[in-house]
């Protein structure tokens, strides 16, 4: 393989892990405070991209305006879904909250196909954010360049908000154990719906600047993406803000770079993710970044 | 009621079920008749997931995974070397299993155990992993499970399908699975395995103190469950007669989960009850996808209107109902008798004044 | 007791199911196409032409009646298990006297059996999988097979653009696609006579939207073509990043491009990309197509897809069927179809050989200005 062709499989993985590490951030967020793998993670970012789409169509707003608006209502949306699916079934066994989720995930999917129909939209895409920039024999489009920005930026923002906020403190009390911070005195229900909706928010941010690097909506956008980010978010280690940075990363530089090195297995690129998935569970379970919980009698 | 009258109610209820498919095959139309069976092989799947979900507590979501095994096993096992030849007509298949060939009985049994053979080897790894890691592991095997089939065309032909399987699946084959199935899984329950089964779903650091080898508790249970989705999906794959990759998606193992949760998971009588509800359902609301006169309004076809009807269910269910229809509760003559008791006392009981009004 | 009222709703709503068969009034046509899930988008299509056709011609003469025909759409949700339900309700419940459809050849498949076993005739609109008619003599097709469009892109490739070398990039989970690859691999090797002129064969599957791996190693070999046969809804997106990575080689396809959001996704990218279809607006064949383009253009007021001119033409076939037979005996209708010869629809002329299948001319189409523009027309 030539140097050239190397940098750029690189350059492609770059730009792929940034969009995984920014949504697996809010999957991971989402984990640690509630246990709860959010199936519907996924359709969340489906709706961030479609209101985002129709905002600009419908109502000819500025494509920034457009995307703010999309990120807020998104918020709220997530909110909702929390207080209606999930907060009911807290006390309940886990595996209720997840088919709640499964079933929300559904939901929502069949909603969308509903009310924005089955067929593919495209998107119009800014264009400063649709041009091909070339470093040399490299070529990468520029809203590749501006998601790695946005997910560190975010990384450090939600780092600085986790450990020196009280929000913050919160959150942490609630992911250690629920009912403990209930006792000290923190309004669980507002920590949760707090992280419901940042998680959200990151998630419809996810959704549209996946819609400008990949500009094609369907409902059943959300599924994949959802799930490989929610492995991104395992193998970084669950909970762990820097881990599922770090593992959106790992899950697409061996993702392409198992293309790049062994195209024959184009077809199974997929299949990969999971393997991924399941040699970190077998051998560290708790992911790279995670730490040993032992678990109470 | 003692042990002799419930036998012979047994019996008897045995008798007027196979004299209902006696009726069904000959006087139900075709239409009718492919749902009734419809919900024999959806019953089958249902009663292998619960044994997972409600009975050992494992949240399992690569069911879909095994029925391709098994419906892919008992397809290539049945089919004629002329059919496979017409079938494998861009790749041709692996020599060895081209003239492979054998009758439905035997191939249906392998097939489950083709499937219970890779639940096996899915189990040992990924039945160490806490519940939603497991979900997830095993939603990754269906998914790896069906990147393979999709990829490796001299063993399935790939995304081309397999076309042409004998249909096998007739009224009574189906219905005998399926009771099969459900006698299986009754006498299960009732055995001490049944019952170490429970103790780990509830609480497995109890069970495991008190000497229930909990591994291999699951273990077993993954792999019985995985024997019978194999076979659920030979049966299904025999019943349309074509099978295709994209036929064992994520969707379908919802589906299966829809049933399982509806009719109460941990309740037998739930899953076979609820497999008739859904399917008859899942027809029956066919009419919401299309146009329809609402008084005044005239709505038009909204495709996809029965899904989001079902998933709304789903979480009605779940929120609402967590036990399902049944709960964990079982239908036996003594409930049934019970029921009639109750009905004939409030019948004969108005007006008179009770011992505590 | 509630428990039991649930239950009890259910039977009666199967005996309602099993009971409720009405007796037929006007001539039924079945409408079998999925309006939902990842199919819908070419099902919509294809019924848009079924549903033309209908108003156009809305009654067929049998003797001295004149029947109206009402079209029964049975969604199959892109799905088997639905397709065989769907199929089956077709037959049984509603009667109809014939199928059309289905959009997708694995649902056509799973249609088979059925339409077979209750000797209703069906007609394939667009699926162009060998195997659907293969075996079936209740199965036929208004539309040519994939062993004739891999060829006709292979010629296409070596005479007009005079490509040696060429990099096939498949959808691997779509039958469609799968086929179609292989048969222009074995005609352009025949074509070019090197057997090694498919410098390779790259995979991605049915939902992907990243394909900047795969196509990073087309860029390394450097073909003069690339073939990507496969749906538009993954297509427009490769051709999109391909020219991201600046890659300039043509772009040759197969008939699902030529949908409105393969330029619609695609944009600017797009341009120049080359298909094969069924159909083109700019030259109508027959006469059947002036009176189809008019009446679409009238109706939606923008240009009709290629497999909405295929649904205009199964259901006019099926029509004349009836009307040959004079008849409403199924079996009679399906040998009045088999017997189809030279009959003008929008599409081309339609004769059935001994398997089902449409011996019809391939348009060759590419984008330009972000239009669809015919190119040449290529004979059987």
């Amino acid at each position: 393989m030539t140097q050239a062709l190397f940098l750029q499989h690189l350059a492609n993985a770059l730009a792929l892990g940034s969009l995984y590490a920014l949504i697996a951030i809010g999957y991971t967020m989402v984990y640690g405070i509630l246990r709860l793998i959010n199936f519907a993670h996924g359709d969340v970012f489906m709706l961030g991209a479609y209101l985002a789409f129709y905002g600009l169509a419908l109502f000819a707003l500025p494509w920034w305006l457009s995307l703010a608006l999309a990120l807020f209502v998104t918020a709220f949306f997530g909110v909702g879904l929390e207080r209606v699916a999930y907060r009911p079934l807290r006390d309940s066994p886990r595996i209720s909250i997840m088919i709640s989720a499964i079933g929300a995930s559904f939901l929502i999917e069949n909603l969308a196909v509903v009310l924005f129909g089955g067929r593919p939209k495209g998107v119009n895409v800014p264009t400063i954010l649709n041009t091909v920039v070339n470093f040399g024999p490299v070529s990468v489009l520029s809203v590749s360049l501006v998601i790695p920005v946005c997910t560190f930026v975010i990384l450090a923002v939600l780092l600085w908000v986790v450990n020196g906020t009280k929000t913050g403190m919160a959150m942490r009390a609630v992911s250690t154990d629920i009912e403990a911070a209930r006792l000290m005195g923190v309004d669980v229900d507002k920590v949760v719906s707090f992280t419901f909706g940042t998680g959200s928010l990151l998630a419809a941010l996810g959704g549209i600047l996946w819609s400008y690097k990949y500009p094609q909506l369907n409902p059943l956008m959300g599924m994949m993406p959802g799930i490989k980010c929610f492995i991104a978010a395992v193998i970084g280690g669950i909970g762990n803000i820097r881990g599922a940075v770090l593992g959106g990363f790992l899950l697409g530089f061996i993702e392409l770079m198992t293309v790049a090195f062994l195209p024959e297995l184009s077809g199974y690129r997929d299949a990969f993710a999971f393997v991924l998935l399941i040699l970190v569970l077998l051998v560290k379970p708790t992911g790279l970044l995670g730490k040993n919980q032992a678990e109470k009698v | 009621m003692n042990k002799k009258n419930k036998t012979w109610l047994t019996l008897g209820a045995a008798v007027a079920f196979l004299l209902l498919l006696a009726v069904a095959d000959r006087f139900f139309d075709a239409f009718t008749l492919r749902v009734f069976n419809l919900c024999a092989v959806y019953m089958v799947l249902a009663l292998s997931l619960n044994l997972l979900l409600g009975f050992t507590g494992l949240f399992s979501l690569g069911h879909a995974g095994f029925m391709a095994v098994g419906a892919y096993t008992c397809a290539l096992l049945t089919m004629s070397r002329e059919l496979k030849e017409l079938n494998f007509f861009l790749t041709p298949i692996l020599p060895w299993l081209r003239d492979l060939s054998m009758p439905f009985l035997p191939a249906l049994f392998i097939a489950g155990l083709v499937s219970a053979f890779i639940g096996f080897l899915i189990a040992a790894p990924a039945l160490r992993l806490r519940d939603d890691y497991l979900a997830i592991a095993t939603l990754g095997f269906a998914e790896i499970i069906r990147v393979l089939i999709t990829n490796f065309q001299p063993l399935t032909n790939g995304a081309q399908g397999l076309k042409g399987l004998p249909s096998y699946s007739t009224t009574y084959v189906v219905w005998a699975a399926a009771a099969v199935t459900a006698a299986f899984m009754v006498l299960l329950m009732r055995s001490s395995f049944g019952r170490a089964m429970k103790a780990v779903k509830d609480d497995e650091i109890a069970a495991e103190a008190m000497g229930v080898n909990v591994f291999r508790v699951k273990v077993t249970s993954f792999t019985v469950s995985s024997f019978f989705a194999g076979v659920g999906g030979a049966l299904l794959g025999h019943m349309i007669t074509t099978i295709d990759p994209k036929m064992f998606t994520f969707t379908l193992t919802y589906n299966i989960i829809l049933i399982v949760v509806l009719g109460g998971s941990g309740s037998i009588s739930g899953s076979v009850i609820a497999s008739f509800v859904v399917t008859i359902l899942m027809e029956a609301l066919r009419f919401l996808d299309e146009p329809m006169d609402l008084l005044f309004v005239r709505t038009p076809g909204l495709p996809g209107l029965r899904m989001v009807v079902f998933s709304v269910f789903l979480m009605a269910v779940i929120i609402f109902r967590q036990r399902g229809l049944m709960g964990n509760k079982e239908l036996s003559w003594d409930s049934l008798s019970r029921a009639g008791l109750r009905l004939r006392r409030r019948a004969g009981g108005e007006g008179k004044e009770g011992p505590n009004a | 007791m509630k428990r039991f009222g649930i239950v009890l709703a259910a039977f009666a709503a199967l005996l309602a199911l099993g009971c409720g068969a009405k007796a037929p009034t006007g001539v039924k046509f079945g409408v079998f196409e999925p309006m939902t899930g990842a199919n819908a988008g070419g099902g919509a299509l294809e019924v848009e032409g079924v549903k033309l056709a209908n108003e156009l011609y809305p009654t067929v003469k049998v003797g001295d009646k004149e029947y109206p025909i009402e079209l029964v759409i049975s969604d199959n949700k892109s799905d088997k298990v639905e397709a065989a339900n769907a199929a089956q309700r077709l037959v049984d419940k509603d009667k109809v006297k014939v199928v059309l459809g289905s959009w997708g050849s694995s649902l056509s498949m799973a249609a088979g059996p059925i339409v077979q076993k209750a000797k209703v005739p069906a007609i394939g609109l667009s699926c162009t999988n060998p195997l659907v008619t293969k075996g079936n003599d209740y199965y036929f097709r208004v539309c040519f097979i994939d062993p004739f469009q891999g060829t006709v892109m292979a010629n296409y490739a070596v005479k007009e653009v005079k490509a040696k070398k060429a990099v096939i990039i498949r959808e691997v989970s779509n039958d469609y696609s799968v086929g179609l690859a292989k048969f222009f691999a074995d005609s352009f090797k025949a074509l070019t006579k090197d057997q090694n002129s498919i410098l390779a064969e790259l995979n991605y599957n049915t939902g992907d939207q990243d394909f900047s791996a795969q196509l990073t190693e087309v860029k390394k070999y450097n073909p003069d073509v690339i073939f990507a046969p496969g749906n538009f809804t993954e297509s427009a997106l490769v051709v999109k990043q391909a020219r991201e990575l600046g890659i300039k080689t043509p772009f040759l396809g197969g008939d699902t491009w030529e949908t409105p959001e393969f330029i619609d996704v695609g944009k600017a990218a797009v341009e120049g990309t080359v298909f094969s279809t069924f159909f083109a607006t700019e030259v109508p064949i027959t006469e059947t197509s002036k009176v189809f383009l008019d009446a679409y253009r009238k109706k939606y007021n923008k240009e009709p897809a290629a497999v909405t001119a295929l649904g205009f033409d199964g259901y006019l076939v099926a029509r004349a069927a009836i009307e040959k037979a004079q008849s409403l005996d199924t079996v009679k209708i399906r040998d009045a179809i088999a017997a189809t010869k030279d009959f003008p629809g929008a599409a081309g002329m339609i004769t059935l050989d001994e398997n089902g299948d449409a011996a019809k001319s391939a348009v060759i189409k590419t984008v330009k200005g972000g239009k669809f523009t015919y190119l040449t027309t290529v004979q059987p």
